[in-house]
């Protein structure tokens, strides 16, 4: 049971958290032809743009409001109408979903009833999907942005259906948690499909960001799942949740149609994939297919090999909730000692992290416990690079951002063989900077050498 | 101390600028405050520019006052470099929450000012007001001016909230907070008659070091870089230096004019990109230092260091020229270091489409300048299937270009170049352009791009998307010259002024009914490219359309 602290300071040092609206515009990005819209001055949405482009590189739609000075001073009904204009004119979305940013709130801009004016003021937006989030800068982080977007998707978008009889036994709504991969979701896909389900995944990056090559450019968002298909969710017969932070959204879409949903809070680990597939058997009907026992075999083994490296590892781990419960998780399963957990916001899970303590701080927290308790394995986003040179130490990059090394959208880390993935790249990252950095020396043993060696402190303690 | 509604007012009137120095009074009083429409605005705001312009200072803490947004979106992602101090890659931020925003956030910030120096002790905090903390009050200045009070050190306010404007306004806004705070607050060690100031230079991928070695041999000291790899006491001592560059184009343009008229350092716009224009540059730098009490002799060595360079230059370029033989490049940015390569390219046996221009004399290069700009405004608004076929009817073998359009490119499967900002490689001065010259070379003659544009598999001929979209356009095309009323409809909607609002529909018009011939008429009538001015090329192509179509006619008067 790890206490959860704030860290107690004025000023942040090499930030780890981003801000919720772009939380919320990359859950837009999952939905097909939309086009998420900031309602702040340009450079919100510059920022965020420039964030997505970097990671995922490719072409991301993201528009602003572009609140002038005077503009949110008066209030920015005129810009948001312009803008919604503007867009369903020249990009012809499909839907568009706004986030407010610090600026707009700060102002208290009433974005829901300008929604109204503008609705009733141009007919032809009268039906047309348009979803409003409140999410501003200097509240929460990236994690909740996504959080209350989706669910705001579901109480917006999902229908309920008038005759529950009616329920499609193969159709399973996934609601995945931010901290989900394109390449992440086309591995439950599979799954799910090899147990003769019917997913709908909302949102769904896999389409939208997972890097490939258009039939056609469009210059809203490709891919991604409709909003036809999310009005039916309410004719699936179950809902996973991925992630504590999908909590939220499965019970609003519980809420509405009746669609009972199972929270699964990690699937990275031969346990909860254990559980996850077990579940997929049960409400599919279906034996487990033999692909996925030789997975789990191939996981084991996995394990087997690399428990050698990862045993006893001193970890220092910087991540949102659910990424670092799922991270910490399985590698704390495999031998290794979390000895250093960051976090961005409070989450029900941290408390349940193995650690002691669990500190909602930045990067600058991370770095300073990393080596004050000799820490040699870090995994944060590319924004621990830094920390990582002069630390000296193996550093996995896991999360948003990552921006500095290839194919952040295919990274895996569910399923048995996303598990076993992960587990050999974070081995052989130790096995590379073991062979690089610590090389012993005839000096390696002298008593001196030995007595300040890290591993020998720690066994004091 | 000027409030900032004065200081943007300040910047607008800048007279080293050569729009402002064409627009009337009134146009100026409303400045460069190009109206940013929502639901159609890219780039960043005039925070983004003011740190952009003063984060290469390698040894100050960025302290930016405001919420997560707008430091933990964006730190750590400028590629400049340091040859010292790693201060500057360190993400500060005041991160205020609820009820900062409720109470003030100034004590927050104080607070900031203390911890950092406390842990970091660096020689100088440059503070950065944000839109929030300006909307709720926070006096940033105060704030700065008790802590540097209190603490002895320097915490220069740099006052540019995102919503003021743009990032060019907060690049101008970022050169004030020098001038009023820094520059000429520090005297250095020893001064040399060979000291100069590069103004505008932010050490992207360490291109500098691919010319300081140049200057280096001919003892031309770099007084201060502003702001690439520049150290705090180097910018608050630069007023000191005999002549200064200015290379960024007019990002920084009210630095380097008001250190000439305060401190009568002499200043020449300039760049290190292209070898014509790294020549013209040291040649300059020379004539300054000279006119400013420097020995004749400078300029002889810098004619041998540039005879010596050239001359190696072209000797690595040549090899490339027989496998350039027939390419051609489409060169599409808006940067300001695009149109001087032109040249070099053109040396180097590439051929250029998009541009008419064949040789690079003065007004050519202007004319380059002005077609670079208005491409790249027009490719931010082109739908990529447009891009695509725009790709393909110039022919082109490689694309350079930066934004968003390398995405377009790369997916036809077309050889691509980054010269923006986000580039891996540096390109200045001469090593630079044999760099740029190599990295084409890689591009163009990559096997890979052969296998990419083989059909897959299960594609059947005239089902791959590039066949779709030409396909859809044709069709386009052609309903469109079966519908009047929608070819009046598009000849409305296509914004040719994007200051001034002026559609392509109103400036045909204008022309016929008024048979104007020309550009400066056009802007009478119908105020097309009475803003930037920038569009003035397009609208001399409309008008060299219309005339090639039809003969004035003078008996066609419009009613008036």
């Amino acid at each position: 049971m790890a206490t959860v602290t704030v860290v107690k300071k004025a000023c942040a040092v090499n930030p780890l958290k981003m801000s919720q609206p772009i939380g919320g515009a990359f859950a837009f990005l999952g939905l097909r032809r939309a086009m998420p819209l900031l309602h702040g001055s340009q450079g919100c949405t510059s920022f965020g743009l420039t964030l997505f482009v970097r990671h995922f590189k490719e072409p991301v739609p993201l528009q602003t409001t572009a609140m002038s000075e005077v503009a949110t001073v008066l209030g920015g009904y005129e810009n948001v109408e312009q803008a919604i204009m503007n867009i369903y004119n020249r990009q012809k979305p499909e839907i568009i979903g706004i986030c407010s940013t610090g600026v707009t709130e700060t102002k208290g801009d009433d974005v829901e009833g300008y929604l109204k004016l503008i609705r009733d003021k141009y007919p032809q937006l009268k039906d047309f999907p348009l979803v409003y989030v409140s999410t501003p800068d200097f509240k929460d982080a990236f994690q909740e942005g996504w959080e209350k977007t989706v669910a705001r998707m579901v109480e917006v978008l999902v229908e309920t259906p008038r005759d529950t009889a009616r329920r499609d036994p193969a159709r399973v709504n996934v609601l995945p948690g931010c901290h989900l991969t394109p390449g992440d979701l086309d591995e439950l896909r599979t799954m799910l499909e090899d147990f003769g389900l019917a997913p709908t995944f909302l949102p769904d990056l896999a389409g939208s960001l997972d890097g490939h090559i258009p039939d056609e450019f469009v210059p809203t968002t490709m891919g991604g799942v409709g909003v036809e298909e999310i009005a039916t969710m309410g004719q699936a017969a179950w809902t996973i949740a991925i992630g504590a932070q999908m909590r939220r959204a499965g019970e609003a879409l519980q809420a509405k149609t009746g669609v009972p949903f199972r929270l699964f809070e990690r699937l990275c680990g031969l346990v909860p994939n254990d559980a996850f597939i077990a579940f997929l058997s049960e409400i599919s009907g279906r034996p487990v297919p033999a692909k996925y026992r030789r997975q789990r075999g191939q996981l084991a083994d996995a394990m087997l090999d690399a428990h050698f490296h990862i045993g006893g590892r001193k970890l220092a781990i910087g991540a949102e909730p659910d990424l670092l419960f799922e991270l910490s998780g399985v590698l704390q399963e495999m031998g290794a000692d979390v000895m250093v957990a960051v976090t961005t916001t409070q989450s029900p899970v941290l408390e349940r992290v193995k650690t002691a303590e669990v500190l909602i701080g930045d990067l600058e927290d991370l770095e300073i416990r990393a080596k004050a308790r000799d820490c040699d394995l870090l995994i944060t986003h590319s924004h621990g690079r830094q920390a990582a040179q002069r630390l000296n130490i193996p550093f996995y990059r896991a999360g948003f951002p990552m921006f500095d090394r290839l194919g952040a959208g295919h990274q895996l880390c569910v399923g048995y063989r996303g598990t076993r993935d992960l587990i050999f790249d974070i081995a052989n990252l130790i096995i590379a900077d073991h062979e690089a950095n610590r090389q012993p020396t005839p000096d390696t043993w002298l008593p001196d050498a030995a007595a300040s060696r890290p591993d020998a402190a720690a066994a004091c303690h | 101390m000027s409030s900032l509604a004065a200081t943007i007012q300040g910047v607008f009137n800048e007279p080293g600028c050569a729009k402002n120095a064409n627009k009337s009074d009134a146009e100026r009083k409303k400045g460069c405050t190009k109206q940013l429409q929502p639901g159609g605005a890219a780039g960043g705001c005039a925070f983004d520019g003011a740190k952009i312009a003063l984060q290469p200072f390698t040894d100050v803490a960025h302290l930016v006052h405001g919420p997560i947004a707008c430091e933990g979106n964006s730190w750590d992602n400028r590629g400049a470099r340091s040859s010292g101090s790693n201060v500057w890659r360190t993400g500060f931020t005041t991160d205020i929450n609820e009820t900062d925003v409720v109470f003030g956030g100034e004590k927050r910030l104080f607070k900031s000012i203390k911890e950092i120096i406390e842990k970091y002790d660096p020689p100088a905090i440059f503070v950065y007001q944000t839109c929030v903390p300006a909307m709720i009050g926070d006096d940033i200045n105060a704030v700065c001016k008790a802590a540097k009070e209190k603490f002895g050190k320097p915490v220069i306010p740099v006052n540019a909230p995102g919503f003021v404007g743009s990032k060019n306004l907060g690049n101008k806004l970022a050169g004030e907070a020098l001038l009023e705070h820094v520059i000429g607050t520090e005297e250095p060690d020893f001064t040399t008659p060979y000291d100069i100031n590069i103004i505008g230079e932010y050490n992207l991928v360490g291109e500098l070091w691919q010319v300081k070695p140049l200057l280096d041999e001919l003892g031309i000291r770099i007084l201060s870089c502003i702001s690439g790899d520049g150290r705090y006491r180097e910018v608050a001592y630069s007023h000191r230096a005999r002549a200064a560059m200015m290379v960024c184009s007019k990002a920084m343009i009210n630095v380097a004019r008001k250190m000439e008229e305060r401190y009568g350092i002499p200043f020449f716009e300039g760049s290190f990109y292209g070898i014509q224009d790294s020549s013209d540059s040291l040649r300059e730098i020379a004539r300054l230092l000279i006119e400013r009490g420097a020995p004749a002799e400078l300029m002889e060595r810098t004619e041998a260091v540039i005879a010596r360079e050239e001359a190696r230059a072209w000797a690595a370029i040549e090899p490339y020229k027989p496998r350039f033989k027939g390419k051609k490049v489409l060169l599409i940015t808006g940067g300001v270091k695009s149109w001087s390569v032109v040249a070099a390219l053109q040396e180097a046996g590439l051929e250029l489409v998009g541009t008419s221009v064949k040789k690079s004399t003065k007004e050519d290069k202007e004319r380059i300048k002005e077609l670079m700009g208005q491409d790249a405004h027009m490719i931010d608004e082109m739908a990529p299937r447009e891009m695509y076929k725009m790709l393909k009817d110039a022919k082109a073998d490689i694309m350079l270009s930066g934004g968003k359009s390398q995405f377009v490119a790369l997916k036809a499967a077309m050889p691509w170049l980054d010269i923006n900002q986000e580039r891996q490689h540096a390109y200045m001065g001469y090593v630079g352009m044999v760099k740029l010259v190599q990295e084409i070379d890689k591009a163009l003659f990559n096997p890979m791009w052969e296998q990419l544009r083989r059909p897959a598999p299960w594609e059947q001929g005239g089902s791959s998307w590039q066949a779709k979209a030409v396909a859809q356009l044709e069709v386009e095309a052609a309903a469109l010259a079966a519908d009047p009323l929608r070819a009046e409809e598009v000849r409305r909607a296509k914004k040719i002024c994007h200051c001034k609002s002026v559609d392509l529909g109103t400036i045909e018009d204008a022309i016929r009914a008024g048979g104007l011939t020309t550009a400066a008429a056009v802007r009478e009538r119908t105020n097309a490219s009475g803003g930037c001015g920038a569009c003035s090329v397009r609208i001399k192509d409309i008008l060299a359309r219309e005339l090639a179509a039809a003969p004035p006619a003078p008996l066609l008067v419009a009613a008036e």
